[in-house]
Parts: C-alpha cells; structure tokens; sequence
C-alpha cells in the first residue's frame, strides 16, 4: 500500500495486509498522536488496510 | 475486499475512530455528538459564555482554532474570527488561506491583522534581535493584540482553540518546576477585569486527536504542516510524555488536567500573582500594564524597522546549534 506521511510530507510503499494500530506500531508511531485515512476516510485502530489502499497518515500535535 | 472492524458505540454502524480513553470506538455522526457535549459541558461547568456574548475567536488557520469556531457556530453562538499574520514565510502565507477560506465558505467574519504590515515587525524578526525564542514574541503579541481587538470591537470574550493536550503539557511542564503562581492560574477560565477580556478555552476536554477527526469528519480544510519554528520546543517534548503515557494508560491525561481543575486549583486559590496591583494604562497604547511601557509596545521599540530576518536564516542557525550539540 502506498503510505503518504507527512512533517515531511513524503510517501513510502509498504507491503502486506495489516491493522491500523499494526501499521503504526510498524512506523514507530503513537496511535495517540496520529490519524489514519485510508482512501479519503478515517479508519479505526482495528481496521484491516490491504495493499489496494492509499493510506495518509496524519500527526495530531500542535506545538504552539 | 476491506473488512469493516468496529463498531460504533452508539449506533452499531461501523466506526471511524477508537478513542481508548472512552473504551469504544464511534461513527462519524456520534463522533460530532461527543465533541458538541464535551465543549457543552466546558462551556457549562465553567460558565464560559452566554448566549447573548460577542464571541472573538483567535484563528490561526490550524485545526483547533478552526474547530472552536466551527463548534460554536454549530451551538448557536455569534462568533467572529481574528487572524494574525505572524510573518513566519510560507507557514504564515498558508496558514492565512486557510482561515480566510474557512471563513467566506460558511460567511463567517473574520478580521486579519498583520504584524509586519501594521506594526513594522514579524516573529522572526523579533526572534533575531532579542534573542529570545521565537514563541515568546508570538506569544507576546498574539495575548497583546487579541485583548486589543477584543476592548477595541466591543466583544465579551476571547475564545482561544486550546485543547486537553495543550492544557495538560502546560499543567506537566508547571508540575515540573512546581511553578504555584503558574498552576494557580492554570484555568479554563481567564475572568474580565483590570482593562482584559474574559479569555475561555472551550476545548479543554478534548484532544487534539479528536479535534483533528472533527475537521476531516466536518470536512475542514486546515493547516496540518506545523510551525516550523516550533520543532523541538519543550512543549512538544510534554506532549510526546504524555501520550507515551496516555497509550499505556489511556484516560491519563484527561484525569491528570481535569482532576487538576476540580481538586487541586480550588486548593491552590490565592497563590496566584495576578499583577494587577499598580496596574497602569501604557503611556504609547493605553492597554493595562504595570510599568509605563507595556511589553508589547516595548519589543515593538526595540524591533519595528529592523531589517527583516527572513525565517530561514532562524531555521538554519537552529539546525546548526542542533548539530553542534549533537542532537
């Protein structure tokens, strides 16, 4: 699936099915401190994503 | 094939979110239903705003500020915006088209400042020639104006976009210096008096994940890109504690800033130094100040008319004071 991050904005390709919370335990990230859209659409933790997906993967915190 | 997971708590319609501090997961509709409540019950336990207020909203073109005023509208409240360009390049320009177009979409007042165009400087500028970070003269300048175009337009309160996360790293990082004064004055609520607007955050019992998931789900165009200025500032690095907490013990921070509120500020009364005594009107802008020059018209002598400082020049001198400690 192709994966778009952002803070750089920047895209990765990531192979195999998994989980929203499994996709970003895999980026090193915190679920409490991202989002996750999969193609156009919020997805909860436990979603399945599949290769077919376009994932954006969207950071939540603000420094000001 | 996608598999739909969760489901929403209330209805049974799959889910959009999970939000482990509630133990459930919600669907768009009833994502928006427990935003609405939370700012509700703010607004209510904290006695905020009244129905007949003029409510200024300070807009920065990011998702909170966007959000508070997107949820007051939705309560019924008479909200208008103000946007202040803070001259930070490209992030500025952006984010200024962000709010401009929040605002004519749903034919909403918004008034737009310009620090450089109205005052002769811009935060990076101040940064350079103070020597300070540049937060402390965003800051400076934001608290300064804001009460200004409150007083000046007539409104009862300021409306800031500060949410649970903003008030909980604010509440650690005073938690760690037992800063009394700090914590005493920690509130939801900033009352009127001494010549300042009443100052109300609306959000405090909502985070920044769940005010992100309400501008997707509203279909809010926001800033996402953070201020570049920002990065590596302490109260980011709170942040990240808290919610490396949070994702262990979800529930955390809001206990940690609500419980403060409730039980641990009533205690601290009194110990705030409010500055009121000897307040004065400023002898250069007429606000209320202690000295004869307030602060904000002071780092407006010593910075209007400087040559402009381009925010690159602040981003690669941070980059190489990173480097050279190692970081």
């Amino acid at each position: 699936m192709i994966v778009r991050l952002r803070q750089p904005k920047r895209e990765i390709e990531v192979a195999g099915d998994r989980t929203v919370n499994q996709l970003l335990d895999s980026l090193g990230m915190n679920r409490e401190s991202f989002l996750v859209i999969r193609n156009g659409t919020l997805a909860p933790g436990d979603a399945r994503l599949t290769d077919s997906d376009v994932i954006e993967v969207r950071p939540v915190i603000s420094g000001g | 094939m996608t598999a739909v997971a969760s489901k929403c708590r209330v209805c049974r319609q799959p889910a959009i979110i999970d939000l482990p501090r509630h133990n459930a997961n919600f669907c768009g509709e009833h994502l928006l239903q427990l935003c609405r409540r939370q700012v509700e019950k703010a607004i209510a336990d904290h006695d905020m705003l009244s129905p007949d207020d003029r409510v200024l909203v300070a807009v920065s073109g990011g998702k909170d500020s966007l959000a508070v005023w997107d949820i007051l509208i939705d309560l019924g409240y008479r909200a208008d915006g103000l946007y202040l360009g803070l001259g930070i390049g490209d992030y500025s320009d952006e984010s200024a088209g962000y709010a401009r177009r929040f605002a004519d979409e749903r034919g909403l007042i918004l008034r737009m400042l310009d620090l450089r165009d109205e005052h002769g400087y811009d935060v990076p500028t101040a940064a350079q020639v103070t020597h300070r970070v540049p937060c402390s003269a965003c800051g400076l300048s934001k608290r300064h104006l804001f009460d200004q175009a409150a007083r000046e337009g007539g409104y009862d309160v300021v409306v800031t976009g500060h949410n649970l996360d903003d008030e909980a790293a604010v509440l650690f990082g005073n938690t760690l210096r037992w800063d009394v004064q700090y914590l005493a004055r920690q509130l939801p609520v900033l009352p009127a008096g001494d010549g300042f607007p009443k100052k109300v955050k609306p959000l405090v019992r909502l985070t920044e994940r769940e005010m992100a998931a309400w501008c997707i789900v509203r279909g809010i165009d926001y800033q996402v890109e953070e201020c570049p200025m920002a990065a590596g500032n302490k109260h980011l690095a709170y942040k990240a504690a808290l919610n490396a907490i949070e994702r262990d013990s979800p529930g955390s921070k809001a206990a940690f800033y609500l419980n403060f509120v409730e039980r641990m500020a009533p205690l601290l009364s009194g110990a705030e130094h409010s500055g009121a005594d000897g307040l004065r009107p400023c002898s250069v802008c007429g606000s209320p100040t202690t000295g004869e020059i307030c602060a904000f018209c002071r780092l407006k002598e010593r910075v209007a008319g400087q040559p402009r400082v381009p925010v690159e020049v602040l981003l690669s001198k941070k980059r190489r004071t990173a480097t050279a400690g190692g970081v």
